[in-house]
């Protein structure tokens, strides 16, 4: 009997449906009509049109870091791919699963300067982890499974395939993803169980121990967070996350000191600092965590666990090196804690000193003028949002540290952020792909004007598709993270990073049929906060704070841990140790 | 100059790739991209039934940027195997140069002469030019082309590094 034959599009849709991917972000154009056609004829898979390329892999990204499965993006040639470039970076240094297709002019034209044709392999090379141009549409079904492979095994990230317009049209045969085996592809998971075992001996003898967990934890979906947790728990060390890393471990629990870093807690950046043991789980020692390299945790002994060996002896040389997927291996070292009756030394002087630094409640601001406080405005979002599942989105800029510091998160998968590249833009467009996942959940974008403006196209698509999305506007009427560092480095030249010129927001909400809010003081945050929660459809709450206010505590570019800068504005804060510099 | 440059190292590392297109691309994008050093890079073929080939590059850096090299290396999805031969014992290095010489009367025949202690084969030859053919490690050939250049050397090909570790152990 003849194998049957099915077209590139078909093959392209039973791909996705053996994968199980329910829905796609995209936008069609020329070479990927027969790929659109196809998708008009069935009922399964769900297309979401975003309003630009790179909106659609933000959502793509959202859609994954909610979910844990990789999100998905169609994209047309030339301009389509081109514009793609930005969240695959993003994804990218993030470590997120995307899968993303682009379609391409037809094989016999490529090289030739055809219409709408770019080198879309040569182009996104260095911008995912890996990427294939596709000429035989034979080939079509393993390369496309085997984009998912790549994407989800190992370090996940994101994997271009760029479509030819013939190789869609033509017919070939199909494979299923049982059949697809990548040879040169096999990343290891499991912890070597004698490092793991050194390692546990080591955190044993801690007097001053400190876990520092990331994205990785997260990345190895809940089971991981949930080792975490014990492993914490057992041992009674106190836990540190990145921003990535934020919800691995729940923000309520007493172990918990913060998160850590160029804008972390005064407790979590001194235990660094002065902590003899350090466990890094899925972290990269990125340099807005650690400072200055040489004034880095100078006398901890360094456990790393990552999946990835080169994110191991990158930036920091470390004394153990577990690779390995962060679930399995901190399951593994709970069991080598618990069977080897590790106790941890007293660790009572240790906490003592924490909780000594915790008293400088570091995160307090002055809050009695005229002008609303962001910090007052997500904490007071906090409070109406702590019993509730929440997942929350945010830009890039000084309202992304205050999400950061101010929202608690509980659980991983909630906070969606754009972390490695600080994609100005991501929070709108990465809301979408997390409110089409979860269209029950609330879905939070925390943003401030300047990046919104980014993507603000995607407000239509919010209107398309009825999402229920509530966009907080933290408008201080300028690029804030970059006005702070001119206040703080640079004499008060604020060169080019005031916005003179916005829309009238609320406006722009109903423009585009969304609830619009507005408020401008300290009085009317509240009840605007319970109309937004309230409503049931999209609301655009723009609130005017005070612009001056700035991030803080802040370890400037190039310093070490313990030489944080505090806020002005608590005056208790005033008699600080030797270790702090007032701003 | 920093206190790091003093501990730059030459490292030859021999690779096992799938022979697919964009492979040397995303080699030699790692290497461009990261800012490390590519002194020679070679790339052939090496088994057709399997359609792998091998590369060869030989880099410098600090013993933590090499470490990350191999890593990086590894990580690159149709990359099978990275061995870094300086480490992994004895080795054998070779590289093939053509080198012509143009010239007459007794520069011609001193380039013969230089050219024979050299054990380098004449694989052309002219009234007026030689091209010469020789094997070795990089210093012999450097050595050779440096002989040459007052004779009138007008032109060098250099293959460089091919290398394979010695013993019976293979990639
Ligand atoms: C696409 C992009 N361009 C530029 C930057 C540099 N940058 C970092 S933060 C920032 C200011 C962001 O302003 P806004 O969105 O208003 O947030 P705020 O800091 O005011 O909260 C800028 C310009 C960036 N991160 N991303
Ligand atoms: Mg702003």
């Amino acid at each position: 009997m003849a194998i049957k034959k099915l077209t590139g599009a078909e093959i392209f849709l039973r791909v996705l449906k053996d994968q199980g991917v329910d829905v796609v972000f995209g936008y069609p154009g020329g070479v990927t009509l027969s790929l659109y056609d196809e998708i008009y004829k069935q009922n399964r898979l769900r297309h979401v049109l975003t309003r630009h390329e790179q909106a659609a892999v933000h959502a793509a990204e959202g859609y994954a870091r909610s979910t844990g499965k990789p999100g998905v993006v169609l994209v047309t040639s030339g301009p389509g791919a081109t514009n793609t470039v930005t969240g695959l970076a993003d994804a990218l240094m993030d470590s997120i699963p995307v899968v993303c297709i682009a379609g391409q002019v037809p094989t016999a034209l490529i090289g030739n300067d055809a219409f709408q044709e770019a080198d879309t392999t040569g182009i996104t090379r260095s911008c995912t982890k890996h990427n294939n141009l596709v000429k035989d549409v034979d080939h079509l079904a393993r390369v496309l499974h085997e984009a998912f492979y790549i994407a989800t095994h190992g370090r996940p990230g994101p994997v271009m395939v760029d479509l030819p317009k013939d190789v869609i049209n033509a017919r070939g045969v199909y494979v299923g993803p049982d059949k697809v085996r990548i040879k040169s592809y096999q990343p290891r998971v499991e912890g070597d169980i004698g490092l793991i075992n050194r390692a546990v001996k080591l955190m044993a003898k801690a007097k001053q121990p400190i876990i520092y967990a990331g994205g990785g934890v997260i990345n190895a979906g809940p089971a991981a967070s949930a080792c975490l947790e014990q492993l914490v728990h057992a041992t009674g060390f106190p836990c540190t996350l990145t921003l990535m890393g934020l919800g691995a471990f729940p923000a309520s629990d007493k172990h918990f000191l913060g998160m850590l870093g160029m804008h972390g807690t005064y407790e979590a950046n001194l235990a660094m600092h002065h902590c003899d043991v350090m466990l890094n789980v899925g972290a990269r020692f990125d340099d807005r965590v650690t400072g200055k390299l040489d004034g880095f945790a100078p006398k901890a002994k360094k456990i790393h666990v990552d999946i990835d060996p080169s994110s191991i002896n990158k930036n920091v040389l470390v004394d153990i090196a577990i690779v390995g997927d962060a679930g399995r291996v901190l399951e593994d070292m709970v069991k080598a804690w618990k069977s080897t009756q590790a106790k941890a030394k007293a660790l009572k002087s240790w906490w003592r000193k924490i909780d000594g630094w915790r008293a400088k409640k570091c995160l307090s601001y002055g809050n009695n003028g005229k002008l609303v406080k962001p910090q007052y405005i997500l904490q007071r979002l906090q409070a109406e949002i702590k019993d509730r599942d929440v997942y929350v989105t945010t830009d890039v800029g000084q309202h992304q540290m205050w999400t950061a510091q101010y929202i608690h998160f509980e659980k991983p998968n909630r906070l969606m952020t754009s972390g490695g590249l600080g994609t100005m833009g991501y929070g709108l467009p990465a809301a979408v792909g997390v409110q089409i996942a979860h269209p029950e959940a609330l879905v939070v974008v925390v943003t401030s004007e300047g990046s919104l403006q980014m993507n603000l196209q995607e407000l239509a698509t919010v209107d398309q598709y009825r999402l229920p999305i509530k966009i907080l506007v933290l408008n201080n009427g300028y690029m804030g993270m970059v006005r702070q560092w001119q206040e703080l480095f640079y004499g008060k030249r604020y060169s080019e990073s005031r916005y003179q010129g916005e829309p009238d927001f609320v406006k722009l909400a109903e423009a585009y049929g969304i609830m619009g809010l507005q408020a401008e003081r300290p009085d009317q945050v509240d009840g605007l906060i319970k109309k937004m929660l309230a409503h049931d459809g999209a609301v655009l709450a723009n609130l005017r704070i005070d612009p001056t206010e700035n991030v803080f505590p802040m370890i400037a570019a190039g310093a070490s841990h313990h030489e944080m800068i505090l806020g002005p504005k608590e005056p208790d804060l005033a008699e600080t140790g030797e270790d702090v510099v007032l701003a | 100059m920093t206190a790091a440059d003093e501990n730059i190292q030459f490292h030859t590392i021999a690779i096992l790739v799938n022979n697919e297109p964009g492979v040397l691309a995303r080699v030699i994008g790692l290497f461009s991209g990261r800012g490390y050093n590519i002194e020679s890079l070679t790339v052939a073929e090496v088994k057709h039934s399997e359609n792998l080939s091998r590369i060869t590059i030989v880099t410098s850096g600090t013993p933590m940027i090499i470490e990350q090299i191999k890593a990086q290396l590894e990580r690159l999805v149709p990359v099978h195997r990275v061995s870094d031969l300086t480490v992994e014992g004895p080795f054998v290095k070779r590289e093939l140069a053509l080198v012509k010489v143009r010239g007459s009367g007794e520069n011609r025949v001193e380039s013969l002469r230089i050219a024979d202690i050299f054990r380098a084969r004449v694989v052309d030859s002219t009234n007026s030019s030689f091209v010469f053919e020789i094997v070795g490690d990089t210093g012999k050939l450097d050595a050779f082309v440096n002989l040459m250049a007052p004779l009138g050397l007008v032109d060098v090909a250099r293959t460089g590094v091919a290398a394979i570790a010695r013993g019976a152990a293979a990639l």
